[in-house]
């Protein structure tokens, strides 16, 4: 029998049905995937599993677990499973654990209340977990508190949380998606290790279909609340005998058909040019009188960008990218260095004298739902920059332009009067999209801009990217620490590790033969679904 | 954390200093001075000219500031000019019924507003919340002497539990002094517990939210369980914020408090000194009230960070 048994789940919150007859099963000591685009049921799914929908949420069918009938469980019996026999990861670490609580006090608290061990017994125990998911005690006391942490730190706290008492089914919901490739892949590593060394059945949640091929046994593909097809990982994943699991496959490697890598017309003059620019903060205070030594986030980087060409700047979280764009543009100053652009200087400048290098030179965000005061219309959002303009466009010009913009981004003119919750994630970014061309800029940068999609919306947004870059001749800055974004659309790639940019060249040499530590670090740890399926195939024999 | 202490102390010294220019400022600017009010309309120019002259009143007028601040510092509030005794007597005889009765509010609204937001919170949408928070929408509309009146006609005229109004004196006994200051007290707590209340709600429904939350639960914690630990001590932080500025109304309150209730008290002295033009008295209540909401906040400051350890390296 399985561990844990699922049979026609359907679940509706106030009536909008959220799940049609899911079913899913796990053995013990088996990796379920579970994959899917956002709003296909699959976070849901693992809620109803913890009995911890939301308020409002009805599920009827059967879900078994170890031979409880979960759906039929009273609180008291699902508290006793909760933390002890299934354990639960979250996507995002820097919310998930208490603020106002050290790391031994919530690692402990699971283990008092279910197995009624002492203070100090129990938090032997959790110093042990700490210790497994490679927090130990010379860096990682007990009495740390989250904010001490970083983000991947703060992941294996949860997860030394949720495997604590060794439960039989762990869920683990997106455990990577916040974290950088080079994080992914250790903690990927972690939860394996932990789930071979306890014989834990694990159920992982992902959108990203080569991190479920490079951990799953069987993937269940899920879309709209039902599943569409499940089987055996390497099979299913290769053989795409369902359209929908083809279209993910196809969209998670999509490159974009850009016909003239800018012939990268070396003669032009440089666009933006960076030379020597470091970035240094202060330290924190290490007494009253004595301050602590500055923290430099960029270190001498140098580099420049032509007309229309399109570079990606990779790094892990932490490496000073975002640092650098935001000194491009201008919205920071430099400790040493210059930033010209157009050929002219940024620095020294006010706003007034930024004005014409401004609306040459716009950025694309990576959240598409918190870049957009919600109570404007879509054509006031996107008309936003049209202020850097020397004369102030006319109303009827405004429309006009707005309307261009939204028929370059593929949105219709009667967008315009809309406003952003009426549009999907997609189309938001879309709406980021047209607010950054309208003033025909010759510089984009982009932070993370496809990284909050799913990944149809994904390519879809990439070739946009490439369209625009061939017919409007725009130059982009991608900010990314995905390597299949800088393949599918950059000419160049730059590498930057602690504030260095330590590795650059063309995309296609550096991302097969990478020569840095940093390059090869994050070359490595990069999910590939070809080379995933290729790996299950060969230890399958 | 020495140091976040030490530059919160500077703030609230600063205060201080500009409170105290701001209220020798406006007393300038009124027309007349202590030495007019004191002999009255008709007093002859060389009289006038005599007392100013005692007073210190023809020095320039920083000199006259710097006097009066080096007077505060020693605890010289001056002479009140009505009751010709030192107006920090005047001060400490009623500050022992006002400061009480401030303290027994603001107690009494933390212990009401508290637990009953936390319960609404955990009944959210459900009939008991309803109710705490309809009687808080009651609470925040109903001014305070109207609930004093309210409870004097049922407690002391019909109940006879407690005194109508007055004050005893502590002379008579610890418990005939508490007793003549419970109906003042509730009357001054309740329109602010009814707005703790609401703040308490809002903040918990706001952390009940949260992803740590999810987390707690996960680890097979009850619902009642996580409200207390997890989700109470995060709520704090703009509960605190709001009890800090809560207090400067409570001050004020006891002026209206006090007179509905016959308390010997500062608020009472304040307004009777502003009736009879004892503008030295005014003026040291009211520097001597600042202070206090001044040392209340520091306090709040201080209470945040102790719930909250990211505050404790901020600063």
């Amino acid at each position: 029998m399985s561990l844990l048994e699922i049979e026609n789940l359907t679940l509706d919150i106030g009536g909008t049905p959220i799940l049609k007859g899911v079913d899913l099963s796990i053995a013990e000591g088996e990796v379920m995937g579970l994959v899917g685009e956002s709003g296909s049921g699959k976070s849901m799914t693992a809620l109803a599993i913890m009995q911890l929908m939301p308020y409002a949420a009805r599920a009827s069918g059967r879900v078994t677990f170890n031979g409880i009938d979960i759906l039929g469980a009273s609180e008291q019996a699902m508290c006793r499973l909760r933390g002890d026999d299934i354990g639960m990861v979250f996507q995002e670490p820097m919310t998930a654990l208490n603020p106002v609580k050290t790391i031994g006090e919530q690692v402990s608290e699971g283990i008092r209340w279910h197995t009624g061990a002492n203070r100090a017994d129990a938090e032997a125990r959790a110093r042990k977990i700490l210790d497994r998911v490679g927090l130990p005690e010379a860096k990682f006391p007990l009495s740390r508190y989250p904010h001490e942490l970083s983000g991947g730190q703060r992941q294996r706290v949860v997860i030394a949380i949720a495997c604590a008492l060794k439960p039989k089914l762990l869920i683990a919901d997106e455990p990577t998606t916040a974290l950088d490739v080079v994080l992914q892949k250790q903690i990927l590593e972690l939860l394996k290790d932990l789930v071979d060394e306890n014989r834990m059945g694990l159920l992982l949640i992902s959108h990203d279909l080569a991190v479920v091929a490079d951990m799953a046994d069987r993937v269940t593909i899920m879309r709209h609340g039902e599943v569409m097809e499940d089987g055996e990982t390497a099979k299913t994943l290769s053989e795409q005998v369902h359209p929908y699991t083809r279209q993910l496959a196809q969209a998670s490697m999509h490159v974009p058909a850009r016909p003239h890598t800018t012939a990268a017309s070396s003669k032009a003059e440089n666009l933006l040019e960076i030379r020597n620019v470091s970035r240094d903060y202060p330290g924190r205070r290490v007494s009253l009188f004595r301050k602590g030594e500055p923290f430099r986030a960029v270190n001498d980087v140098s580099f420049s960008l032509k007309p229309g060409q399109s570079v990606a700047l990779v790094g892990r979280s932490g490496c000073g990218k975002s640092t650098l764009a935001r000194m491009i543009l201008a919205l920071d100053a430099p400790t040493a260095g210059d930033i010209r652009f157009l050929g002219d200087s940024l620095l020294g400048k006010d706003e007034t004298a930024l004005r014409p290098f401004r609306r040459n030179m716009q950025v694309v965000f990576q959240d598409p739902y918190g870049s957009f005061n919600p109570r404007h219309t879509v054509e006031r959002l996107v008309s936003e920059p049209l202020h850097l303009l020397d004369g102030k466009p006319t109303p009827a010009e405004r429309r006009e332009r707005v309307a261009k913009a939204l028929h370059e981004v593929g949105l219709a003119k009667a967008d315009m009067d809309k406003y952003p919750h009426e549009f999907s994630g997609g189309q938001r970014q879309r709406l980021s999209i047209a607010r950054a061309i309208i003033t025909e800029p010759k510089l984009i940068v982009a932070d993370e801009p496809v990284s909050a999609l799913d990944v149809s919306i994904r390519a879809q947004i990439l070739d946009l990217f490439a369209d625009l870059n061939q017919r409007l001749g725009v130059a982009y800055l991608f900010i990314t620490h995905d390597l299949t974004v800088a393949r599918a659309i950059t000419d160049e790639v730059m590498v930057m590790h602690d504030g260095r940019i330590v590795e650059e060249g063309r995309t296609g040499d550096i991302l097969d033969h990478p020569q840095s530590d940093a390059a090869k670090a994050l070359v490595a740890a990069a999910p590939d679904l070809h080379r995933a399926i290729a790996k299950r195939f060969q230890e399958q024999g | 954390m020495t140091a976040f202490l030490l530059k919160r102390l500077l703030i609230g010294l600063a205060t201080l200093v500009v409170a105290s220019l701001v209220v020798f400022t406006v007393m300038e600017i009124l027309p007349g001075d202590a030495a007019m009010l004191m002999l009255g309309m008709n007093a002859s120019p060389a009289a006038l000219d005599a007392l100013r002259e005692q007073m210190g009143l023809n020095q320039p007028v920083i000199m006259r500031y710097l006097n009066w601040m080096a007077g505060l510092a020693v605890g010289d509030f001056g002479r009140s000019f009505t009751y010709s005794s030192p107006v920090i007597d005047l001060i400490a005889e009623r500050a022992v019924v006002s400061l009480p009765l401030a303290l027994m509010a603001l107690v009494m609204s933390t212990a009401i507003a508290i637990p009953v937001g936390l319960f609404a919170a955990a009944r959210r949408g459900k009939t008991a919340d309803a109710v705490a928070m309809g009687a808080a929408q009651i609470g925040v509309a109903v001014p305070n002497f109207w609930f004093a009146l309210l409870l004097v006609y049922v407690f002391a005229v019909w109940l006879r539990w407690v005194p109508a109004g007055g004050f005893p004196g502590w002379s008579a006994g610890l418990w005939p002094g508490l007793k003549a200051l419970i109906l003042p007290s509730v009357a001054l707590a309740l329109p602010q517990a009814a707005i703790l209340a609401r703040v308490t709600r809002s903040a918990m429904l706001e952390v009940l939210g949260e992803d740590y939350i999810r987390t707690a639960r996960a680890k097979g914690m009850p619902r009642r369980i996580v409200l207390w630990r997890h989700a109470l001590r995060n709520a704090m932080i703009p509960v605190l914020t709001i009890l800090g500025l809560q207090f400067a109304f409570l001050l004020a309150g006891t002026i209206i408090i006090e007179n509905v209730f016959y308390l010997p008290g500062l608020g009472r002295l304040v307004f009777q000194a502003i009736t009879q033009r004892d503008l030295i008295v005014v003026e040291g209540v009211v520097i001597l009230l600042v202070a206090s909401v001044i040392v209340v906040n520091l306090l709040v400051d201080l209470a945040y960070a102790l719930v909250d350890p990211r505050l404790r390296i901020r600063a």
